[in-house]
């Protein structure tokens, strides 16, 4: 059993924040990788990638969205409340050795994982440019975290509420175009989003890392549940990625995978409210 | 005295001993060529008789002339010259000896008294005509849960021996002096000795003497496929039906343990060592407990939610109840194993750092990345590997959802592709998870079917169809990319490949199309190389397997062991316990040489 040592709710209480004690894994994970939770003796494992880890004190955290049945459930718990299963670390680490310049796009929930690889990209002595965006406002997460990592920081919100009104790409498309020092581009955010900024680097060929989330169930590399399509090769995200060269990645297969238990999602949902 | 049909049976007469009135007899030949003599008291007279060594094979010889139908005063015993004929006891009947000896036809012989003398074991039988003697006892079934039933629950398909069943089927052993049954055990079960202890209705016993060199018993009753092993070899199998090993070794441990005689052994010794296993599947856990008994401290470390591994995951509850997968671990905890969870080796802690910890380390990770063709639509919806989907099913309790959270795949036509026991496990778990239509698509014919023939039966009596000689070329999908259909071609045997089975060769333009909405790849498993990223220098071969000593399981880090599936790819559940009890021999052996140097 694993406590949760501190809550924090963002975006409306769309966006939880946890802090989990797991002194274990907060000694050995490192910015990319991903633990899997199982909150309860009949739940279901979900993967959810650690946004920052305290050694010292021995917590992991945890920022997800609210999005099903499992989610939902994590919300209402509290400070002090258990989780049953929490495994990890899992998948291999992000790439944060010196690579000069990195452009670190962020997006929604995205922004609480680029952040960790922000943070290491930063300590390994990278400049650093961050772009995060969000739908408006009020769902845009961990601004001041960024702002102190970044030597640079744009902000795009869809709905102009606050920073650039436009998607990540835009302030992504100025600065490919305007600067030549960009060595790397690292996003993590929704499917589209990474999409998107794939289709946008690849224009300028421009190295660019993504880091997946499929569904997962083990998480070891035992279920094939994740299987990605990377250069038309079958890969398991969990054990070869999560973070794998966005070139080289069928989004679209990527996002009919991610939809196949929507209806499965709703009816557990009904269930648990009945 | 009794009418006789005086008949000379090939030519020969017979010899009995036996009550006239109520016919129990006692024959008198005794096993070696020579003929045995033995003295008579023919009336009032003592006469030699002699007597050959088989049943078939009967001479007699008297010093007088004595015929069929005569009566016999006496008979001695030829080692002690005791009586074998018991005078002081009476028909209670006819008021005649209970036996007296009768020149007769040889018609119906029931195995009978030893010479009376206490000590002197001789008796008027050899064992081969002992044996021949035997009413003959068909190889026993076991009582099963109706098809029609058993196909919309998840209990258990055979029920087991009854104590009845069981003794019937424990007579059919032959003893054998030298039991070849024994040797096709990969972990050398004394099965002979536990099959007369089954016979003397010592069922508890007969667990216990399992037990000493198999610490799964109920689980290996059920799972191990024996006509390729112990039963495999049994004499009995090469006329008749083999003896009924599994089911006997099943039920002696369903019987220990459902009748709370199972006794966890105290362990005092503390040698001060200790040792950590990789992964709780057959293979660990026969590591856990041979070493624990020695007195090693044994910490398990399991990177699932749940113990046991493939017996958890893998194997389905129908085949395997789990409570008896968590008996069997439990006892384990009794006998002081610490079981570590959700820990997985490699990136949380590394064999390395094990290394520092602990004494010794085996590695029993199974091989658990799932097999795919590589061919289009693979990544289609709805088309899993028998991995995902029996992990969804055994271990998150899919089939239980909406009440336990991971969404079961259902599909009215499910195809799966595969002919061993993991293909059929997939296709009797979709069958009574209300799926219309099961089929299962397999490139070779019947006869080279991998899965136990019994799991094949069982397929077939739930109504699972079999498409073989059938490969699938390409999955597909609708708008919503879900399968829809499997593009198959038809096969034909040429020659024997490298496994010496006939090779499976396309038929050119024989491409048909068969529709399913969900598809499941059940063509196997390999190396999971998670563990091995942080363990480079560990010697693995070219498919990925780990590279031991075959006489000590040590891999190429002096001290770390493995055994089970990582080492030879997808086998038995009793071969990895084989090559857990080898690694564990081995490691006690160095450790106890460390130990003695201090």
């Amino acid at each position: 059993m694993f406590p949760i040592v501190n809550k924090q709710t963002m975006a409306k209480g769309t966006i939880v924040r946890f802090d989990i004690s797991a002194p274990k894994i907060a000694r050995k994970v490192q910015a990319g990788q991903f633990v899997i939770i199982r909150v309860h003796e009949k739940g279901e494992r979900i993967p959810l990638t650690v946004a920052e880890a305290d050694a010292f004190i021995g917590t992991i955290t945890i920022i997800f969205q609210v999005v099903g049945k499992t989610t939902a459930l994590m919300r209402s718990l509290n400070e002090g409340d258990m989780i049953q299963d929490v495994v990890g670390p899992l998948g291999k680490p992000a790439e944060t050795h010196n690579h000069g310049t990195v452009v670190m796009v962020g997006g929604g929930t995205g922004v609480a994982i680029i952040y960790h690889v922000t943070k290491a990209m930063k300590e390994a002595g990278n400049k650093v440019i961050g772009i995060i965006g969000a739908r408006e406002q009020n769902m845009l997460i961990l601004e001041e975290e960024m702002r102190v990592l970044c030597d640079e920081l744009f902000i795009t919100t869809d709905d102009g509420s606050y920073g650039m009104k436009g998607f990540v790409t835009d302030p992504l498309r100025t600065l490919l175009t305007e600067r030549k020092d960009i060595n790397l581009v690292y996003a993590i955010g929704p499917i589209i989003m990474m999409k998107n900024v794939c289709k946008l680097t690849k224009e300028f060929n421009m190295r660019t890392m993504v880091s997946l989330n499929p569904v997962m169930i083990d998480g070891t590399g035992m279920c094939g549940g994740c299987r990605v399509s990377i250069d038309g090769k079958t890969k398991f995200c969990c054990v070869d990625g999560p973070d794998f060269d966005g070139h080289t990645v069928d989004f679209d297969e990527l996002e009919k995978r991610n939809s196949l238990y929507l209806k499965d999602e709703k009816d557990s949902l009904l269930f648990s409210v009945h | 005295m009794l009418e006789h049909d005086i008949k000379t049976l090939k030519n020969k007469i017979y010899l009995n001993i036996y009550c006239p009135h109520c016919q129990n007899s006692l024959n008198v030949a005794d096993k070696g060529k020579n003929l045995l003599v033995y003295k008579a008291i023919y009336k009032g007279e003592e006469i030699q008789l002699k007597l050959g060594a088989y049943l078939d094979n009967y001479e007699t010889e008297t010093s007088v002339p004595i015929e069929s139908g005569e009566v016999l005063d006496d008979l001695l015993c030829p080692k002690c010259n005791q009586s074998l004929v018991d005078n002081g006891k009476h028909c209670v009947e006819c008021e005649s000896p209970v036996a007296r000896v009768t020149v007769s036809a040889q018609s119906r012989l029931i195995p009978f008294f030893h010479c009376l003398k206490s000590g002197c074991q001789w008796h008027g039988l050899s064992k081969a005509d002992e044996r021949k003697l035997k009413p003959k006892v068909p190889r026993q079934k076991m009582p099963e849960q109706d098809k029609d039933l058993r196909t919309h629950n998840f209990q258990e398909v055979p029920y087991g021996y009854t104590g009845e069943l069981a003794l019937l089927e424990a007579t059919r052993c032959l003893q054998c002096k030298k039991p070849l049954c024994v040797d096709g055990c990969p972990v050398n079960v004394d099965i002979p000795a536990f099959i007369a202890l089954v016979a003397e209705e010592k069922f508890d016993e007969a667990a216990k003497k399992i037990k000493e060199t198999n610490v799964l018993p109920a689980i290996c009753g059920r799972v191990c496929p024996q006509e390729s092993q112990c039963e495999e070899k049994c004499i009995v199998g090469v006329k008749d039906e083999p003896v009924a090993i599994g089911r006997l070794e099943r039920f002696v441990a369903d019987y220990e343990r459902n009748m709370g005689l199972v006794k966890v052994p105290n362990i005092k010794e503390n040698l001060g060592q200790k040792i950590a296993v990789v992964g709780s599947g057959p293979a660990g856990l026969t590591v856990a407990a041979d070493m624990r008994s020695l007195g090693y401290g044994v910490t398990i470390l399991e990177a699932s939610h749940v113990t046991g591994g493939v017996l958890t995951y893998g194997i389905p509850e129908f085949r395997l109840p789990k409570a008896i997968v968590q008996f069997e671990i439990n006892y384990l905890k009794e006998l002081g194993c610490r079981f570590e969870l959700n820990h997985v080796v490699g990136p949380l802690t590394s064999i390395e750092e094990l290394r520092q910890e602990f004494d010794a380390v085996f590695i029993g990770i199974g091989a658990g990345l799932p097999v795919f063709m590589n061919i289009e639509g693979e990544a289609l919806g709805y088309v899993y590997s028998a991995n995902e989907y029996l992990t969804r099913i055994n271990l998150m309790k899919a089939y239980l959802f909406p009440e336990y959270d991971t969404p079961m795949p259902r599909g009215d036509k499910v195809v799966v592709i595969g002919g061993g026991n993991v293909a059929m496990d997939c296709a009797r778990n979709a069958i009574r998870t209300g799926s219309k239509e099961v089929t299962i698509v397999y490139r070779r014919s019947r006869n080279e079917l991998p899965a136990r023939l019994e799991e094949v039966h069982h397929a077939e009596e739930e109504g699972i169809q079999f498409r073989l000689l059938t490969n699938p070329i390409r999955y597909i999908g609708n708008s919503q990319s879900r399968v829809t259909a499997l593009e198959c071609i038809k096969m034909e045997l040429g020659e024997p490949d490298s496994s010496g089975r006939r090779r499976p060769i396309p038929i050119e333009g024989s491409n048909f199309i068969v529709e399913c909405d969900m598809a499941i790849v059940a063509i196997g498993t390999s190396s999971n190389p998670i563990i091995f990223k942080t363990t480079p220098d560990l010697e693995r071969n070219k498919w990925g397997y780990i590279n031991v000593n075959p006489e000590t399981n040590e891999t190429s880090i002096p001290l770390v062991y493995a055994g089970g599936d990582i080492i030879t790819g997808s086998a038995t559940v009793i071969e990895a316990m084989g090559a857990g009890r080898i690694a564990a021999r081995d490691m006690h052996k160095k450790l106890s040489e460390i130990r003695n140097k201090k």
